[in-house]
């Protein structure tokens, strides 16, 4: 007999004992020792049912964009996006090995399909475990991303507004970064964090987004220290700063790159249904090779102001600004709003209207995303 | 960047010592015991009908899987109150939060088990202050605003709700 079989028939029983012993007078001690059956009936089908959630969760997010934008030109100038694109596919997949002791992992598919001559990539952006050092201390060790910016760590597309990631992000940080190395995180009682990490460095000399090496057979000659603190003691209020060390942004120190700093810092204040952000991001990379190409300093920054009028409808507008060469000054505008049904499913709409130096991209976004 | 790397090192080896279990803050136990200066009443069981099983699964926004809630009650003259210990996934595990509801009104709240990835500010006083003499309204929403928490917005999201779900069971209980 198997154990919802047995559980069904004790039930079934107690509950004839329970409608029938009314009818003999149950004495209160009667009376109790049926309560007391039924409590451990319920405790047994609880346990049960919680039997079901295992140590091992899986969870995911997904995006889904239409992209329909031009530079207004015609003819062979003319350049222009109408894409339908599954973005991104993800999947968590995690494990608590004991209470101090657990695995994180992302699996990502971007654009639907990878393979030669494919468009898409298949990556595993997070695969770390956790240690609890104490009960404010944590050691992570693995491949994670880093904790620099607002993006970076926290990407899943009900969180964010705007369609696309915000490119100074996307093209300053680099979001999204991930390394492999040692982090050691701690928090205080009076809302301050600290990160501090060791782990592979960039290796594209002054393409920074392009430097990225994803833990792929990563060259480990030249290392990156990287740290970041964190405030956010007061409700609704984050303030972070991030400095980033690389040894060596060719992982080679014979060529005339050198190494690189980046710091980056943004504040975050919400209340009640508004929240403001300001985020600013800065490089600076030595060697003569650099400033040669005119690259030494890439930096950027972006301003952004957003309404939830109802708890299902926001709208945003934020204003980017950013440089990865001397005298090239790209802008992107950003309005839009999303829509959440659930609130772990949203669509979004925005419209971009870019600089010349950024494209000159004009026109709408259109987004599904959902995370559970 | 040696010197750095070693001093990483020393701090990590540091931090090793004192190590305790991690994402317990306190123990369900010793949170009732201390809201009863040490002399807990007995544990009381509420059993979920059709009705207060919709109005939660419909706060969590899924299905609620249980058939009773624990809860820890006294009174004295007029006044009333209720202890509950409930859990909600933020991300991706459960979030242990003790609540302590006063005539209706949420008294203190207090993250006890987390065990996230992120959003771990959600224990913190600043935040959990934000729920102190919060009601109900008649919409079923919180008579405080609660501001986020940037990072933790899941986190945020599951103590709101169960303080919502706390403050019904309360409801509920005060009508017996």
């Amino acid at each position: 007999m198997n154990k919802e079989l047995m559980l069904k028939s004790a039930l079934a029983g107690a509950m004839t004992l329970g409608l029938a012993q009314p009818a003999f007078a149950v004495t209160d001690e009667e009376f109790k020792t049926l309560q007391d059956q039924f409590n451990q009936l319920a405790d047994q089908v609880e346990s049960n049912s919680n039997n079901s959630t295992s140590n091992t969760t899986v969870g995911g997010y997904g995006e889904l964009h239409y992209n329909n934008t031009s530079n207004g030109e015609s003819g062979a100038a003319r350049k222009e996006k109408r894409e339908l694109d599954l973005h991104r596919f993800v999947l968590f997949v995690n494990h608590e090995f004991n209470d101090d002791i657990r695995f994180f992992s992302e699996f990502e598919i971007e654009h639907a399909i990878a393979g030669e001559e494919q468009v898409g990539e298949v990556e595993v952006e997070q695969a770390y475990v956790q240690f609890d050092l104490n009960d404010s201390t944590q050691l992570n060790a693995g491949v994670f991303l880093l904790p620099v910016g607002i993006l970076n760590e926290t990407h899943e597309p009900p969180t964010f507004y705007g369609v696309e990631r915000n490119p100074v992000e996307k093209n300053i940080i680099p979001a999204t970064w991930w390394e492999g190395g040692a982090m050691l995180s701690g928090q205080s009682n009076s809302g301050v964090s600290y990160d501090v990490a060791i782990t592979s460095g960039l290796d594209g000399g002054t393409d920074i987004r392009g430097g990225r090496q994803k833990t792929g057979k990563a060259s480990a000659r030249n290392l990156a220290l990287t740290g970041r603190v964190k405030y956010t003691g007061v409700a609704g209020l984050e303030l972070a700063g991030t400095v980033s060390l690389q040894d060596d942004m060719t992982q080679d120190s014979t060529d005339d790159i050198d190494g690189a700093t980046l710091i980056e810092a943004h504040a975050r204040y919400n209340v009640s249904d508004v929240t403001l952000t300001a985020l600013f991001a800065t490089w600076d990379i030595d060697g003569d090779g650099a400033s040669a190409a005119n690259k030494d300093t890439q930096d950027g920054g972006y301003v952004e102001a957003s309404y939830k009028i109802t708890p299902k409808f926001g709208v945003f507008a934020r204003q980017n600004e950013w440089s990865n060469e001397d005298n090239i000054d790209k802008s992107q505008t950003d309005v839009g709003f999303n829509y959440w049904p659930h609130e772990d499913v949203v669509v979004k709409f925005d419209y971009q209207a870019q600089n010349d130096d950024a494209g000159n991209q004009d026109g709408f976004n259109l987004g599904l995303g959902y995370q559970f | 960047m040696k010197k750095l790397l070693h001093t990483i090192l020393l701090f990590i080896c540091l931090s090793s010592v004192n190590a305790q279990a991690g994402g317990v803050y306190q123990k369900p136990d010793e949170f009732i015991n201390q809201v009863f200066n040490n002399n807990p009443p007995k544990a009381e069981v509420l059993w979920l009908n059709k009705d207060l099983k919709k109005q939660i699964t419909d706060i969590l926004d899924h299905k609620y899987n249980g058939l009773r809630i624990r809860y820890w009650q006294q009174s004295e003259n007029s006044n009333r109150k209720s202890v509950w210990i409930l859990d909600e996934i933020g991300k991706e595990k459960p979030i242990t939060t003790g609540f302590v509801i006063n005539n209706g009104q949420i008294e203190l709240v207090k993250v006890l088990v987390f065990r996230e990835s992120r959003g771990w500010e959600v224990r913190h006083d600043f935040f959990t202050d934000q729920f102190k003499q919060a009601r109900l309204n008649s919409d079923h929403n919180l008579s405080r605003s609660i501001d986020n928490i940037s990072g933790a917005t899941l986190s945020v999201r599951a103590v709101r709700k169960l303080a919502k779900i706390a403050l019904i069971l309360d409801m509920e209980i005060s009508k017996k």
